[in-house]
């Protein structure tokens, strides 16, 4: 049966479309895909995000094991600094995109996706080698995610944090509705927000709380079918979609995570040798001139040859066309270059554009 | 969840309601809930035939894809061309505005099979339990 979250008794009591996600019973939506999309993209959306996995690394030698296994480099952090990361095998080949939270001198917790988090920390501990204790918290730990515009008005009714001057990838450990909690200016959707760390036992509460303010603004309790929406606009990858063990960063345009320079870890090697060469295929954003919606596994052509596949695709609902990320051969990758899907059979004409394809106005 | 007792209903979720020798097609509020926002129709042209039980198009949300079967056989006289640009309209008004074809039938014996109001609510009932 599948795991439950904290919040999975609100999601119910709300009316959530539930569906099994990454071992998991998760809201898919609550009033509607669209309407949750457009409240976070205006306003602001309250995701229940529990289903991620949390593995903590501790001890004198956690960075140093952190950095070997991660191909962003760690000894950046200072303590409440947050770094998208990625795990990488001997390959080169992602195994996990995840975000690297430091929460002490010795202490980083890992927040890698729900379907991996087992895979991970077995990966993890194994590669650890008792240089540093490893613990997965997956089921001691809750997580929120409040998106969008309106959310430091939304949470700073709720926190003694200083928000305003909380940069992007910058945490705090504060309290929420007066519950502990360690709040991240992060998320997976474009949009300004936080991402909140909670003991599983406080964060129903802290659901109800934040959800009450989120309402206060306008704002909507949002579903997975809205955080996948979102996060293509944003052109942000979903693992297990648009990157996997087969594919590698540079490949899915990620090269800006990969220090090459900051010493060895894991998948170094072909990283700096691919990096070199060139990538053979790149992950691109496109857009269909018909209406058809383009899925994972759909074949992309260039004139008549395949080009590669679709990882990623749907309508934009802020765009109102039909759009999607896949991996074509690097010759035919550049913006504007004319493509076509194979949407069951139909060749629906499109072109390569820049990623992403949604970039929010910053407010100041 | 609204069903009304002036349609016919199939075990695919798609209604038909009967004007004259014309039926007009859709697809049930239990159908659309279950699909999520669509966000894409496609349907045959007009003058295009419809075989009862054969696929004659398909309804998509972000989420999914679903084959949209007939529920009769004849000939397409209308389609809803809204649904182009506006697709929602198979959430919000499934059985009015959400309309997809209109069909003139080649065979009025065939509707005999097609559920009442109640049996398709007895049918979604035993669905959802499963």
């Amino acid at each position: 049966m599948a795991r439950r979250t904290p919040v999975y008794p609100a999601n119910v009591a709300l009316g959530a479309k539930i569906i099994e996600f990454g071992g998991w019973d998760m809201p898919l939506s609550y009033s509607g895909a669209t309407e949750e999309h457009q409240a976070v993209r205006q306003r602001c959306g309250l995701f229940d995000v529990s289903h991620m996995g949390e593995v903590e690394l501790r001890g004198p030698e956690a960075a140093a094991v952190c950095q070997h296994l991660t191909a962003n480099d760690v000894s950046k952090l200072r303590i409440g600094d947050a770094q998208y990361s990625l795990l990488c095998n001997e390959r080169g080949g992602v195994i996990d995109d995840l975000v690297v939270l430091r929460t002490g001198a010795d202490r980083y917790m890992l927040i890698v996706n729900a379907a991996n988090t087992a895979t991970d920390a077995a990966w993890i501990t194994e590669r650890a080698r008792r240089r540093a204790e490893v613990i997965d918290r997956s089921a001691e730990l809750g997580l929120l995610a409040l998106q969008g515009p309106d959310s430091e008005l939304a949470l700073r009714t709720l926190t003694p944090a200083p928000l305003a001057s909380l940069r992007p990838f910058a945490a705090i450990e504060t309290t929420v509705a007066g519950r502990r909690a360690w709040v991240s200016r992060t998320g997976y959707t474009g949009e300004d927000g936080f991402e909140l760390m909670l003991d599983a036992g406080d964060t129903l509460a802290a659901w109800e709380a934040v959800l009450e303010a989120v309402r206060r603004r306008g704002g909507l309790p949002a579903g997975l079918g809205a955080r996948d929406t979102l996060r293509l606009e944003a052109g942000l990858p979903l693992h297990g979609s648009d990157v996997d063990a087969e594919t590698t960063p540079l490949e899915a345009g990620l090269a800006w995570v990969v220090k090459l320079r900051k010493g060895d870890f894991i998948g170094r090697a072909p990283l700096a040798a691919q990096a070199e060469s060139g990538p053979p295929r790149r992950l691109v954003a496109f857009e269909l001139a018909e209406q058809a919606v383009p899925r994972h596994g759909h074949t992309i052509f260039h004139g008549d040859a395949v080009a590669g596949n679709v990882t990623s695709g749907m309508r934009s609902p802020t765009l109102g066309t039909f759009i999607g990320l896949g991996y074509v051969t690097s010759g035919v990758s550049a913006p504007a270059t004319p493509i076509a899907v194979d949407v069951r059979g139909r060749r629906v004409p499109g072109r390569i554009v820049e990623r992403p394809f949604y970039r929010r106005v910053r407010q100041e | 969840m609204n069903f009304p007792d002036s349609l016919r209903y199939t075990k695919e979720h798609e209604w038909l309601r009967l004007e004259g020798q014309e039926g007009v097609v859709g697809i049930t509020d239990f159908a659309q809930d279950s699909l999520g926002d669509v966000v894409f129709v496609e349907l045959p042209a007009v003058g295009a035939t419809l075989t009862q039980g054969q696929i004659f198009g398909v309804v998509e949300s972000n989420k999914t894809v679903s084959d949209l079967f007939a529920p009769v056989s004849g000939k397409v006289v209308a389609i809803n061309e809204t649904l182009r640009e506006k697709p929602e309209q198979v959430n919000t008004d499934p059985y009015g505005s959400g309309w997809m074809l209109r069909v003139a039938l080649s065979n009025a014996t065939e509707t005999g099979p097609l559920l009442d109001a109640k049996a398709y609510q007895e049918f979604v009932a035993s669905e959802q339990a499963k």
